[in-house]
């Protein structure tokens, strides 16, 4: 199963270095990984996306407690999560694709961050759904450059009973 | 007070009450041994720095203590890994200080630069760099109070020299606590009762116990919850010394070279109580038919140890001497159980099995029998001495066939098995305990990947003695090889061993050769009693092999008696 970790640790060098080398030192995947800082300084925020089962989803929780510089470790399931991501897309968009290109655009409401003769490239943010679905429409015009930054999460603040 | 970060160090260590450090010099660390004559701690100067860190690793496990190491920076980092790694499988505190190039030259390959936080992370509790002499006092308190508690494990610190160099205003912080680490002490109470009714409710319990007891100072208490309870008792390797070797509870050790009774136990068993032990595939065998009918409660002090190898039906996340005091508080408040009477018949069942299937070995031949060396080491120290091993079939004869009855008297490498461990655990575990008898039972082959340490033994007149079983092979690999590789006895043949007398006399050391059965023992009582540092060469039986065996990947159960 995908399992969204949210994890607070401390800002300091080598930090990210003892995460990563958890997830590869113990063979546990890693789908997507991101950092970023928080309100505190001296706290760093991770969103990892690892995919296993019950077992393996304990044990990387547990490990991740076991690292001395780790504070917190939330396991975000996705019925319980906003999920958010975004990507920069950059498609072929020459006179007779353009119109195609921008209705696309308009219809997932992206943003066109950046124009040219003939390309444009077009910021994404949303679900992995939502992304997977844009991408497969442009694929058809040719995608020139293509960047995700994995996502980010955070507990609905009403959690539906299941 | 202004100090230099030299000065600073030291004082920490003061304060730590370290009184004894195991180092080697260099570039990087030239100002804290110029500094180190001003304090009262003494330096013992190895002859290589895994072998600071293998002392350091003996005396830990022999006090209690936190063992300490000074190294500099390169080469003399890199050569501490070996011994770091043995620590932290075995869950030794350990602090290591390495020396590194000044911090404006970190990055840039600069002469003697390794980079050793990156090295060590996974084989360390926690690391540090320190960038900045203000921060070295609080350092060095977090690194030692990460080193002793909780699971216990070895902490780097690495000082860049310029850092060594600078000054500060010295205040060493009074206590520490951090919010992203608090280990879990205490039991928890309803996982305790279940436990106790989990064990009131049991018709064949046994206890499985690890090296966390003896870690956790449990073992009084071991030995009290399986006589109280009349609970039989068997323990990793790790774990010898947590429960008397002489008790009838005792049921031997378990796993790949356990004893017939303490496999076929955990085989029959209802109910495993595991304390301070991690399920190891050397000690379950094949997982999944480990235990097969057993309930588990599982007492750890680390919860990634819990659930991690095999599924357990009451965890508890605790200190083992706590959990240990809990557990019998709860069992006391339960009533009407006869506990003399209780298990008497599968006590009955385990005392019959170790009677028809007790250790042995055939001890017909002209050789000497190298197990019957451990039973005369036994003998003639009637279970006083401090163990350590090296590793390979030595170290399997010295968990079998000498009897330990009290904590921190078996010392070797279990988890990362590394030979050359021994004969510096040694030295570091009399430097901990001057007046005991302290005993390497080693191997031909594994007593060379340390054998420089007999200088050090003998500049500091350490009476360690070395008892080399010498088969003239890499004996456990050999054993491996004739049983799974049709005698393919490709590289395990040791027929160039240097003359380990000649040798040991070389350095300065004293030095024995036992070639026949009648000299074993007088030779042993004379080297035993001998004020020096001592070599014993007994040349053993060489093609002799440790039974039993559960071969890898089998169930404890398809053992081979051979
Ligand atoms: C550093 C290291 N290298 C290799 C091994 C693999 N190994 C395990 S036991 C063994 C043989 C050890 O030979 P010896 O010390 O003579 O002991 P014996 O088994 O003969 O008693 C070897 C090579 C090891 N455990 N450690
Ligand atoms: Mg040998």
């Amino acid at each position: 199963m995908r399992h969204v970790l949210s994890i607070l640790v401390e800002n300091e060098p080598g930090v990210l270095s003892r995460v990563a080398g958890l997830f590869s030192g113990r063979g546990f995947n890693i789908e997507s990984l991101n950092v970023g800082p928080t309100l505190d300084p001296t706290v760093s925020h991770m969103t990892i996306v690892t995919i296993g089962d019950d077992q393996i989803i304990e044990q990387i929780i547990k490990q991740l407690h076991k690292i001395i510089s780790v504070i917190k470790v939330v396991d975000l399931s996705e019925e319980q999560a906003v999920e958010r991501e975004i990507v920069l897309v950059k498609v072929g968009a020459e006179d007779s694709k353009r119109a195609e290109v921008l209705r696309i655009v308009d219809i997932f409401r992206c943003k066109v961050v950046d124009v040219s003769v003939d390309e444009l490239t077009v910021e994404i943010t949303g679900d992995k759904n939502k992304i997977k679905a844009i991408v497969t429409l442009l694929q058809r015009f040719g995608i020139k450059e293509f960047a995700r930054s994995g996502p980010i999460a955070m507990r609905r603040s009403m959690q539906l009973a299941d | 007070m202004v100090r230099t970060g030299a000065q600073i160090l030291l004082e920490c260590l003061q304060r730590e009450g370290v009184d004894l450090i195991f180092g080697f010099p260099g570039g990087a660390v030239i100002d804290i041994y110029d500094e180190l004559p001003n304090h009262p701690i003494r330096h013992i100067l190895v002859r290589h720095e895994q072998g600071a860190v293998h002392a350091a690793d003996g005396y830990a496990r022999a006090s209690g203590k936190v063992g300490v190491c000074l190294v500099t920076s390169g080469p003399g980092a890199t050569n501490t890994v070996t011994g770091i790694a043995t620590a932290y499988m075995d869950s030794v505190p350990l602090v290591i200080f390495t020396g590194q190039v000044p911090t404006q030259l970190i990055g840039n390959d600069a002469f003697q630069e390794a980079d050793i936080v990156g090295i060590t992370r996974p084989c360390t509790k926690h690391n540090y760099l320190v960038k900045d002499v203000r921060q070295l006092a609080f350092t060095v308190k977090q690194a030692f109070y990460l080193a002793r508690t909780g699971r216990p494990g070895p902490v780097l610190v690495d000082l860049p020299k310029d850092v060594i160099r600078a000054t500060a205003e010295f205040h060493y912080p009074e206590s520490m606590s951090m919010r992203s680490y608090n280990p879990r002490y205490s039991p928890n109470r309803k996982q305790l009762r279940r436990a106790a009714e989990l064990i009131a409710a049991s018709s064949r319990p046994v206890v499985y116990a690890g090296g966390g007891v003896i870690a956790a100072d449990g073992a009084g208490e071991l030995t009290r919850l399986a006589r109280d309870y009349r609970l039989p008792v068997t323990t990793t390797l790790m774990g010898l010394g947590a429960f008397p070797g002489t008790d009838p509870l005792w049921l031997g050790m378990l796993g790949m070279h356990g004893t017939y009774t303490a496999n076929m136990a955990i085989n029959n068993a209802d109910l495993l109580i595991s304390i301070g032990a991690r399920f190891d595939d050397r000690v379950t065998g094949r997982v999944d038919a480990f235990a097969p009918q057993a309930k588990i409660i599982h007492f750890d002090i680390d919860p990634t140890s819990i659930s991690k190898n095999v599924g357990v039906d009451v965890p508890i996340v605790a200190d083992c001497r706590q959990g240990l005091v809990g557990l019998m508080e709860e069992l006391a408040r339960v009533s009407g159980v006869d506990w003399q009477g209780k298990h008497a018949a599968w006590l009955a069942e385990l005392a019959a099995m170790q009677r028809e299937h007790p250790l042995t070995y055939a001890s017909s031949g002209e050789h000497i029998k190298p197990q019957w060396v451990v039973e005369k080491i036994y003998e003639i120290t009637q279970g006083e001495a401090i163990i350590t091993t090296e590793v390979g079939q030595n170290q399997m004869w010295a968990a079998q066939f000498y009897r330990y009855t009290r904590p921190r008297t078996f010392l070797s490498s279990g988890g990362l098995g590394t030979m050359g461990y021994g004969f510096p655990a040694a030295i570091g575990a009399q430097l901990a305990f001057p007046d005991r008898l302290v005993v390497d039972i080693a191997g031909d082959g594994s007593i060379q990947m340390n054998i420089q340490e007999l200088a050090t033994a003998v500049s500091y007149q350490i009476p360690v003695k070395v008892v080399i079983l010498n088969n003239g092979y890499l004996g456990m690999v050999r054993q491996w090889q004739e049983l799974f590789y049709n005698k393919n006895y490709c590289a395990t043949c040791l027929h160039t061993n240097p003359d380990f007398v000649a040798l040991a006399k070389a350095y300065g050391a004293e030095g024995f050769r036992v070639e026949r059965i009648e000299d074993v023992e007088p030779v042993l009582r004379k080297a035993f009693a001998h004020p020096g540092p001592v070599f014993v060469d007994v040349r053993v039986e060489p093609e002799e092999n440790v039974a039993p065996m559960v071969p890898a990947g089998a169930a404890l159960s398809e053992m081979l008696l051979v």
